[in-house]
């Protein structure tokens, strides 16, 4: 019954980070994609939280696999995760209390990812241990990865600053750290992401049929 | 009782357009960006979020304060708020299939989709926070479902224009969602000066 994983634990990290990615190519979990990424502060936080959650409930389905029923599996799933999240609520809450304070609900929101849910499903409800929480991490991080682009660009352009410090000397856009704003960053990146992934593409079939140029963009 | 009523509905008006949830808390977005391509499924959705978070709120409030406030198990409200939303969920999906076979088929497939989603589960917890009492969770499940289906046909209105329009090709889908939806958050933000609680 046990299913081998075919990819080595190093694809699985970029497989989450790249071509899985939670926020830019699944599109889903957006919430705190917008919600907490108005500062690189708050957007890393979260997705340090989001990486722990993803990895332990990653973890702890994968060693409980063989003792969970098919058919009542979604109940334990959300036991699980809920127990995970309130681990992680209570000790931001007590380690971090001022960022704490701006995203307090969102941390409680984890627990409604539809983004560890399928990593569950698909992943650690199947596979070993070890090899599940690498994939919890590589979910995690691409989470991470893409929260700390958004609100990198959302604290530089918006407020002239990063980490809190200041940094640019010119007037901000006031509008990127509004929530009009975030939607709009979020709109515009995924764009060029969906751009790149296009221009890459084509660069690569164009290397194939033209060996003796590789990689030049001829049209 | 004037001044309960017009509270009751200041946290109405508050909920659906001030602090619309899907416009300026960004909660609901998965379902907001994934059911609005139609303008009947948005309308659908609308309907069974209202009805399922006003009774969630409901239920809630009385698990939270006659129960768990009590005991002072408090840390345990995330748990206890999906179960109570799960089981609920749950049940009205058994008693409408067999009670009304016809509404079920139009609204089922949504009451399946909601359990696990944060715009749900955001009512209670954010309800519980801010200790609402009874008539106010309702007022502000109510509210806030409202906004949410207002969002949602606003939305679907939009995307169904675009569907025939000419976006550049890196933009479609989901990225001209989101630059639509930063639009409509721009002209939502007129309204906030409207009501302050």
């Amino acid at each position: 019954m046990e299913q081998q994983s075919e990819i080595s634990y190093w694809d699985l990290i970029k497989r989450g980070i790249f071509s899985e990615n939670t926020i830019f190519k699944l599109a889903i979990s957006l919430c705190p994609a917008i919600a907490v990424t108005s500062s690189l502060k708050t957007g890393f936080l979260m997705g340090v939280a989001v990486l722990f959650v993803q990895a332990m409930v990653n973890t702890s389905i994968s060693a409980m696999r063989q003792f969970i029923h098919p058919r009542i599996r979604m109940p334990i799933f959300m036991l699980v995760i809920s127990g995970w999240v309130t681990v992680t609520d209570m000790s931001m809450a007590a380690f971090a209390p001022a960022a704490y304070k701006q995203m307090g609900l969102y941390v409680q929101l984890i627990v409604a990812f539809a983004s560890i849910l399928v990593g569950i499903e698909m992943f650690a409800s199947k596979q070993k241990i070890v090899a599940s929480f690498i994939d919890g991490v590589g979910r995690g991080l691409g989470f991470l990865v893409a929260l700390v682009i958004i609100s990198f660009f959302r604290e530089l352009l918006g407020k002239g600053s990063l980490w809190g410090y200041h940094v640019v000397n010119a007037k901000p856009f006031l509008i990127l750290v509004l929530p009009a704003g975030g939607f709009f960053a979020v709109g515009l990146l995924m764009g060029f992401f969906n751009w790149m992934g296009t221009w890459r593409a084509k660069r690569k079939t164009l290397a194939t049929s033209h060996p003796s140029q590789p990689g030049r963009l001829v049209t | 009782m004037t001044t309960d009523s017009t509270k009751l509905f200041e946290l109405i008006i508050a909920a659906s357009l001030t602090n619309n949830f899907v416009f300026t808390r960004y909660l609901g977005l998965c379902i907001f960006f994934g059911v609005s391509k139609k303008m009947e499924t948005a309308l659908g959705m609308g309907i069974t979020f209202t009805a399922v978070m006003m009774i969630s709120a409901a239920l809630s409030w009385v698990v939270y304060n006659l129960v768990m406030l009590p005991l002072d198990i408090t840390f345990l409200k995330i748990i206890v708020f999906i179960g109570i939303i799960a089981a609920f969920v749950q049940a009205s999906d058994t008693i409408m299939r067999k009670m009304s076979p016809g509404l079920y088929y139009k609204l089922g497939i949504y009451l399946a989709l909601i359990s696990t989603n944060c715009i749900i589960l955001a009512v209670p917890l954010i309800n519980a926070d801010e200790q609402y009492s009874f008539l106010e969770s309702l007022a502000f499940g109510f509210g806030s479902g409202i906004g949410f289906a207002l969002a949602l046909i606003i939305m679907a209105s939009i995307r169904e224009k675009i569907e025939v329009a000419d976006v550049p090709a890196p933009f479609k889908g989901m990225p001209m969602a989101f630059i639509v939806t930063s639009m409509i958050a721009l002209a939502f933000m007129g309204l906030s000066g409207l009501i302050t609680i």
